[in-house]
């Protein structure tokens, strides 16, 4: 059955391993949702965090796949039940739209969004919250003409007590010793 | 040599290869000179008393060589070539070693690190290109960097399941200087080369096998690779259990090991492909399941409880689904699971392969190694090979026909004595992997079984047997076909021969031109003697035995068939 999953990589820093990671969905016809590449809390260490539409067979094959990198310490996979996430998205409209009425004021009200910057001629809001939060706010936003409006991939964190990763990499620093 | 630390020696990048190559036990390396490796080839002339270097005709011939030394010698094979069309060249030949877990080191020339990116003369990134097939690449833009990066290449390709390493060499990292200092590496924190034994899963495993009533096992290339052949032989012989091999696994154990069944595959002997739908326990030993051993998966195995010793955790459940995954070297696992079997044996379920054998001896076998009709055949070719060298000698194959009859009927004794493409079936592998594998193994007569598509794709090699004065034993089974593709196409596509006739050269004045001694048999009565004369030769010698032109290779599982469904003709 096909699902969304995030599969998060945590690895050292070297050039071109989001090349090697990404291989990995090409060369098996699987479509990238969102991604994010970032630092994670353990420093030296980044994360990557993918989200996928496919199988729970095929997500276990490619997160082997990814651990099975050299430069790759541990690679996980989560259904959206065991991970708290977010995205950030943040609209462009012309300002003239809030002096016509608070609609804008209201739909911001509502959404839980915020005003980042008002000039004469645009203003920029934004709105952290999941994909479909983000997507609805855009349709709102329409009628009065979104000049730009761009989106985060996902950032998700476990429900889980502990990083595993920093048990891990104790682990494996006890045995360099 | 030790992990020795050397000081206060200010040289070039390119000096600090050679050195760094010498801390790795590197004394033979395979390569081809071009524009941006001048530097390192500079310091190859330096350093020549210790390190020799074999120069190909092609770069495919240089890693295809340094693959054939990798496999018969057990230890990493390295290949030098220059940047853009060298590097590129190198990418069959990588990913062959990536699919068959061959430790490889590939160092290519760079143009300078200020032009990378810039499309200059010869630049490729061929670390990109290389990303999928390399168990791991690398660029090195600085002098300093070559002693690490390079014990860290060698510590990749070697531990863990093997594989190919890939190191981007710019020009002024060969060319600048640094002060050298080495370290070998054998740590990397987010590298698990060996994953720890589960106690339990060995437990297990041993339950499985001593409640089974018809235990059955595969023995793949991982058994060699872990040298684990000697543990292997001991719980074979413990549990008593048959064992059929794949085709990379093949020389694990002697071939007249009495519990050997034969080979598994598509052309693997009859026995081991439908007793896998007839055993209870299935024990694959590493081994990864590759389809051309499994067929149809949703028709194998299913009524056998499976248990998989695998050393890649990315292998296990990945075509089959296992009952008990064993991750770990084989050589670690395979003595905690002997302590734990019973000592057994299995006489009744060991007579139904021998009756499939039988069965497909007269069938096919018989005709094979001991045709009457006139035109000669492949197998019988192998079979008086195997009679005239008694598993002393090195069996190199290309792909195709000839490969599978030299696989199914080759003797072996030793391990490490048969060496081929199995994975990505590369036609051209055979006459620079013949090549290196004499270079690996000096000691031992190496034959190369070929056809006459596959020596043609780098027959260019017969120039550096020539120039290396190498004593290679070349027997093409000549069919004037691509006969693999012509017996496809004639079981499955109605006989419509779609460009597999050859029109070949005369090998026998091609070879003179090499300055190497051939002989073209037909008959078969000329095929002893001849052979004879060839292997009495102290020098490369070349076979053009013309084969009966429409033979096929049987018995044979069809492409998505099940492992039951083998046809005879």
């Amino acid at each position: 059955m096909i699902k969304e999953y995030t599969i998060t990589a945590f690895s050292e820093n070297s050039i071109g391993l989001l090349n090697r990671i990404t291989i990995i969905f090409t060369r098996r016809h699987v479509n990238i949702e969102s991604l994010t590449v970032s630092k994670s809390s353990i420093k030296g260490i980044h994360k990557f965090t993918v989200v996928v539409n496919e199988t729970k067979d095929q997500v276990v094959k490619i997160v082997n796949q990814i651990e099975k990198l050299v430069e790759v310490l541990k690679a996980y996979y989560h259904t959206r039940d065991e991970i708290i996430y977010q995205e950030v998205a943040l609209y462009k409209v012309p300002t003239e739209a809030l002096l016509s009425g608070n609609i804008v004021e209201k739909t911001v009200r509502e959404y839980n969004a915020r005003i980042l910057e008002i000039t004469p001629e645009y203003t920029v809001i934004e709105k952290t919250g999941h994909e479909e939060e983000t997507e609805k706010l855009f349709e709102q936003l329409k009628q009065f003409g979104v000049r730009q409006f761009t989106r985060t991939g996902r950032i998700a964190i476990t429900k889980s007590n502990s990083e595993l990763l920093s048990e891990y990499l104790e682990m494996m620093d006890k045995k360099n010793k | 040599m030790n992990s020795s630390e050397k000081k206060n020696t200010k040289i070039k990048g390119s000096e600090a290869l050679m050195l760094s190559l010498l801390e790795e036990n590197v004394t033979t390396v395979f390569g081809y000179p071009g524009g941006q490796i001048i530097p390192t080839y500079d310091a190859l002339f330096h350093y020549k008393d210790k390190i020799r270097h074999l120069l190909t005709r092609h770069e495919q011939g240089a890693i295809h060589a340094a693959q054939g030394y990798a496999r018969v010698t057990g230890e990493v094979g390295v290949c030098i070539v220059t940047s853009g069309p060298g590097a590129t060249n190198l990418i069959t030949g990588i990913a062959d070693a990536m699919i068959d877990s061959t430790p490889i080191v590939c160092i290519t020339g760079q143009v300078a690190s200020h032009l990378l990116g810039t499309d200059a003369f010869q630049e490729t990134d061929v670390v990109g290109i290389s990303m999928p097939v390399t168990k791991w690449n690398c660029q090195i833009t600085k002098a300093e960097d070559v002693p690490e990066i390079i014990a860290k290449a060698f510590y990749i390709a070697r531990t863990g399941r093997p594989g190919p390493v890939l190191i981007d060499l710019t020009r002024n990292a060969q060319v600048g200087e640094m002060e050298y200092s080495y370290k070998k590496c054998n740590f990397i924190r987010s590298y698990v080369p060996k994953p720890q034994i589960n106690a339990e899963k060995i437990k297990e495993a041993a339950q499985l096998i001593n409640k089974a009533q018809k235990p059955y096992a595969l023995v793949g290339q991982g058994v060699i690779l872990g040298n684990a052949e000697t543990e292997l032989k001991t719980f074979i012989e413990k549990s008593g259990i048959p064992f059929a091999w794949t085709i990379l696994g093949s020389t694990a154990l002697p071939s007249d090991h009495p519990q050997n069944v034969g080979m598994l595959g598509m052309h693997g002997n009859y026995g081991p492909n439908i007793k896998t739908n007839e055993c209870d326990l299935l024990i694959a030993i590493g081994m990864r399941f590759d389809d051309r051993v499994t067929g149809d998966l949703s028709r194998y195995a299913r009524q056998a409880k499976i248990i998989h010793l695998e050393i890649d955790n990315a292998e296990i459940d990945k075509n089959i689904k296992t009952d008990v995954a064993v991750l770990g070297d084989v050589k670690d696992s395979l003595p905690l699971l002997s302590k734990l079997v019973k000592k057994k044996k299995y006489p009744a379920w060991i007579k139904e392969f021998e009756d499939c054998y039988k069965y497909e001896y007269e069938k096919v076998i018989k005709n094979d190694l001991f045709p009457k009709k006139a035109g000669l055949k492949m197998g019988e070719v192998m079979e008086l090979l195997n009679e005239k060298t008694d598993g002393e000698a090195i069996v190199v194959t290309d792909v195709g026909q000839h490969q599978m009859f030299a696989a199914r009927y080759f003797k072996s004794k030793y391990t490490r004595t048969f060496v081929t493409s199995g994975g990505l079936g590369t036609m051209g592998f055979g006459l620079p992997a013949a090549f290196g594998a004499k270079i690996g193994a000096p000691h031992r007569q190496v034959f190369l079984i070929v056809g006459d598509g596959g020596i043609q794709m780098t027959l260019q090699e017969l120039g550096t047997i020539f120039q290396n004065k190498t004593d290679v034993k070349i027997i093409i089974l000549n069919n004037n076909y691509l006969g693999m593709v012509r017996q496809w196409q004639e079981l499955f596509w109605d006989k419509r021969y779609s460009h597999t006739e050859l029109v070949n050269p005369d090998f026998i004045k091609v070879a003179e031109g090499f300055g190497i001694a051939g002989k073209k048999v037909s008959k078969r009565e000329e095929l002893s003697k001849t052979m004879d004369e060839m292997i009495k030769s102290k020098k490369a010698f070349l076979l053009d035995v013309t084969i009966d032109k429409e033979s096929n290779v049987f018995p044979m599982v069809p492409a998505g068939a099940s492992v039951s469904d083998v046809i005879f003709s």
